[in-house]
């Protein structure tokens, strides 16, 4: 039966396709830059010029510059990735123009790729042949063959040097499979993948694919595993390798302004397939079957908040995409924006026609110009090619959308706050119920959703909800992005099964504590969340365990603490950010966050007395219990679960007036050493109130009462004279 | 536009004095809303559009934006004062913005903040006297895995030491000094 959206599609992909081939970049030198907020923070504008400088004055015209989104590896950036043709991709790190002339005449035009820059030390081993065993549960469950081929290789001698093998989580091949019918195989840089049963397909492939070079034709498979392009690309590292990219499946390796490149990596297939169903309830049921949890914090069921839409006789309905990432500290729904706006898009399009929706926002913070930016472009494109607008796909479905800006007010990215900030007015929330599924927008139902649960729609209908659901845990399906940060060696964003234990992304891919320090607290949810402590490290990161010890999920802030941070400082930081941002509807978060922030300032410069404790333990549970939205009720989270977890650091501060981490300022003094002053006056010359008097060559003495311990002297002083105490 | 000439009989003379106050593509972006359902909604949009133009939210602006749209004054300025990226106030060439978000608060923000306030002589919100530089704070610019940042006008830095601050500043000041001579 011929469907016009099938075949609106495929006219689609046939234009894209003809016109990348027409651009022949396979047969190109290509070089991949990030661009993005956090990229061109590291300077990669200046890299993007500096090799197109070289590319103009080399005269070549088979090397193009490919500008893409970012990868979430913060720390290392700006990153360059080089792919020339028939070789496997060499990435490099902090990339800056002295490096990107060097890597232009060497590599790009003598092909010696330079080690010392790469990504992670990931030239130090070049392997001829990765090969990549899924992991996931179903392929798993066939047992050993990734053991098994391990044995055959060094029975057949073949080098360790030449072939390395490896593993990874579901590859979302599997969806047709039952358990245990047979597992599959990635080939780097081959980009083949195996559908393997036993050892008889092991042997083929080692004499077939290792020794002569020849794809294994009869074990191959073209579905395509969901994250196959970024895995290509980046598999041989380890920060990457380890995570399992779903929502990111596309971040840092599609031109993230380019509709052509997201339609030539699988793009709008999931709307295709949605829109020729003609069913809105079957998109519905597969979302639920995914167990797909809101990732904006609050964790409700997505396929659920989607039905309720629908159950309401009023036929204007509204759909939101929740772009305001209030966490101060979180960027995942930025990157996801920047670097894949399309995906986004396409699931929010579907979430649309789910609950038959005729218009769409974005509400996307002011803070973030780029992302506002792309979705734009990501919009304007769509509506050219009729992905948008009267008759999406040909579909006989109209749907449109556009962007809204915030303003900086945290309380916006609460619901009702949030669809009056649409209206126009101060973004004060309302009572709930009715909830905005039966009265939001304009009076009409509405959904709201976050960024990363659009994000995450396209995988579950390309995939299947039931394959969504077995990624993660029996409460809930898929991944989780996270915004590594803090004190933390590798910063960035990280997408890893729910489910997994806090240590793997703090120690497995964040490579464990800065400087090596030790690990005193993980700190997840932002404002609205609580503190882990070290000893639990090993809690998996889903909903439930993350409320169970006092924090929550929240939307994938995780910054990890020290034992030079103080937690009763960190907790007054939190507080005095909801105080502030405490939209002042309601007594008890308005009134109650000023008051605990007051006795937060008394313990922290050594003037409270244990008494203050139980009155702040009081306001906390009164400002939880009594506030109207969500700000107020989650304020107190990071002094109840810093109370429960880290109480003796209160005392210490209350009854000894001691700040372990020194941290807090009152109750630090600095004093100079007589036995390590050499009296070379560097601390009295920086000293910013005169505190500090001595001549040369003496003892130099600090004058307490005029000191402001700013640690200025205890910074500069080159002897470590000065002393913190 | 027909309910608006409904509302106001010296229509035409107070879409002049509008004119006087707001750039033209402020007016259109106001007046072709007008036609549009929910145009109340663009209230906060037109608002961003003046403080791309202005650099602030002066007292005559909003009150040009509430004449044309339509809307009571109050509501224009419970708005402006509700948002805080909206500023009230004139401001410097240059803004500095000092991410104060948890990651940066982590990595010592708090120090950047003490030197950039003892090396500009003003606190948080002020200007400095020559009209160069504005200090302000924002939370999370999202570039957390740069911890601690601060961001000049567009441009971000990160990480950023204490000592780095006089350079950066410089860089600015350098400019300003050249473009005056
Ligand atoms: C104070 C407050 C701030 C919030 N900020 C955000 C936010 O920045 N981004 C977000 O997606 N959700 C935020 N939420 C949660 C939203 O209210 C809402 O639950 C969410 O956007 C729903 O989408 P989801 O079901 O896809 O998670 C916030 C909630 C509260 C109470
Ligand atoms: S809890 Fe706080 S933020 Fe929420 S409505 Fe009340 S005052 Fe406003
Ligand atoms: S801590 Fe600061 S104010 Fe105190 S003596 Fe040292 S430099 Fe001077
Ligand atoms: S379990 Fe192996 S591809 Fe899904
Ligand atoms: S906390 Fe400073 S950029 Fe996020």
């Amino acid at each position: 039966m011929p469907n016009p959206v099938t075949d609106f599609f495929e006219a689609l992909t046939d234009r894209t396709r003809t016109r990348l081939a027409e651009r022949g970049d396979a047969q190109k030198t290509i070089i991949q830059i990030g661009s993005a907020t956090c990229e061109h923070a590291a300077g990669s504008q200046d890299v993007l010029e500096e090799f197109t400088k070289h590319i103009q004055a080399s005269g070549r015209d088979d090397v193009i510059v490919h500008k893409t989104g970012c990868t979430g590896r913060c720390s290392k950036e700006p990153i360059v990735g080089i792919s020339i043709p028939g070789r496997p991709p060499v990435k490099y790190e902090r990339v800056n123009r002295e490096i990107v002339h060097k890597i232009f005449t060497q590599h790009i035009q003598k092909g010696a790729p330079l080690p010392e820059h790469a990504l992670d030390n990931s030239l130090d081993h070049q392997y001829a042949f990765e090969f990549v065993f899924c992991q996931g549960l179903r392929c798993n469950h066939l047992g050993g063959l990734k053991e098994s081929f391990e044995q055959l290789l060094r029975q057949h001698k073949i080098p360790e040097d030449q072939v390395r093998v490896s593993t990874h989580g579901c590859f979302g091949t599997c969806s047709e499979e039952s358990v245990g019918q047979a597992a599959f195989v990635l080939v780097r840089p081959s980009k083949v993948v195996y559908r393997v049963k036993d050892q008889t397909d092991l042997e083929l492939i080692l004499r077939e694919h290792i020794r002569g070079g020849r794809i294994v034709e009869p074990l191959r498979v073209t579905r395509k595993p969901i994250s196959q392009d970024f895995f290509d690309l980046y598999a041989d590292v380890s920060f990457f390798s380890a995570q399992n990219r779903i929502a990111m499946r596309n971040s840092g390796i599609v031109n993230p302004e380019s509709l052509e490149e997201y339609i030539s990596l699988g793009g709008f297939k999931a709307l295709a397939t949605a829109l020729s169903k003609g069913d809105p309830e079957w998109v519905i049921n597969e979302v639920l079957k995914a167990r797909l949890r809101g990732r904006g914090g609050g964790g409700f069921l997505t396929g659920q908040k989607w039905k309720l839409a629908t159950q309401n006789e009023e036929k204007t309905r509204y759909i939101i995409c929740n772009g305001d990432e209030g966490d101060p500290g979180a960027f995942m729904d930025r990157g996801m924006l920047e670097s894949d706006p399309f995906s986004v898009m396409e699931g929010m399009i579907i979430g649309a026609y789910a609950i038959g929706a005729c218009k769409g926002f974005y509400y996307i913070r002011a803070e973030y110009p780029l992302a506002i930016k792309r979705i734009q472009n990501a919009i304007d494109l769509c509506r050219a090619a009729g992905l948008l607008g009267k008759s999406v796909m040909g579909s006989g479905w109209d749907f449109d959308m556009e962007i809204r800006l915030g303003a900086g007010a945290f309380v916006c990215g609460e619901e009702t706050a949030l669809i009056r900030s649409i209206e126009g007015e101060r973004g004060q929330p309302k009572v709930r119920p009715p909830f905005p599924t039966t009265r939001g927008l304009w009076g009409k139902p509405t959904c709201i959703n976050n960024v990363e649960t659009f994000a995450n729609i396209t995988a579950i209908i390309n995939y299947g909800g039931d394959w969504f659901a077995q990624v993660g845990t029996e409460e809930s399906g898929g991944t989780k992005v996270f915004a590594l940060a803090g004190k933390v060696k590798h910063t960035g964003l990280v997408e890893v099964p729910l489910g997994t234990p806090l240590r793997d992304v703090v120690f497995g891919i964040g490579g464990g504590v800065q400087d090596d320090k030790a690990l005193k607290a993980i700190q997840t949810g932002g404002p609205a969340g609580g503190f882990i402590p070290a000893s639990m490290d090993t809690l998996p990161v889903d909903f439930g365990p993350l409320a169970k010890v006092g924090s929550i999920m929240g939307s994938g802030g995780m910054i990890v603490l020290s034992e030079e941070d103080c937690m009763v400082d960190i907790s007054k930081f939190y507080l005095s950010f909801t105080q502030e941002e405490s939209c002042g509807k309601c007594t008890p978060c308005r009134e109650g966050t000023t008051r605990m922030l007051e006795i937060m300032e008394r313990i922290t410069s050594g003037k409270a007395v244990m008494e203050d404790l139980d009155k702040l333990e009081r306001l906390a549970r009164l400002c939880q219990q009594t506030s109207l939205c969500g700000l107020g009720r989650a304020a107190p989270n990071p002094i109840l679960s810093s109370l429960k977890h880290f109480r003796d650091e209160y005392t210490e501060h209350i009854v000894d007036k001691v700040c372990r981490a020194k941290k807090c300022v009152a109750l630090v003094r600095y004093e100079v050493s007589p036995d390590l002053c050499i009296g070379c006056t560097v601390c009295a010359r920086n000293c910013p109130t005169e505190a500090i008097s001595g001549n040369r060559k003496e003892v130099h003495v600090i004058d307490q009462n005029r000191c402001v311990k700013c640690g200025q002297c205890y910074e500069v002083c080159r002897f470590d004279a000065v002393e913190r105490k | 536009m027909n309910h608006q000439t409904s509302t106001t009989d010296n229509w035409d003379a107070v879409r002049a004095a509008c004119l006087e106050i707001l750039p033209e593509h402020i007016v259109a972006f106001i007046e072709q809303n007008q036609d549009l359902e929910h145009s109340e909604g663009q209230l906060i949009a037109t608002l961003h559009m003046v403080q791309a133009h202005f650099g602030f939210l002066g007292r005559d602006k909003m009150h040009a934006v509430a004449q044309l749209a339509q809307v009571p004054l109050a509501k224009v300025t419970g708005v402006a004062t509700f948002y805080h990226y909206f500023r009230l106030q004139p401001r410097g060439k240059h803004i500095i913005n000092v991410c104060l978000g948890t990651a940066c608060y982590v990595k010592g923000a708090d120090k950047l903040s003490q030197r950039l306030m003892d090396d500009l002589g003003i606190q948080f919100g002020e200007t400095t006297k020559d009209g160069v530089f504005s200090l302000d704070s924002t939370r999370c610019l999202g570039t957390c895995g740069l911890a601690p940042v601060v961001m000049v006008d567009d441009q971000v830095y990160g990480p950023v030491t204490p000592g780095e601050i006089s350079i950066i500043l410089e860089k600015y000041s350098r400019r300003e000094k050249s473009s005056r001579l």
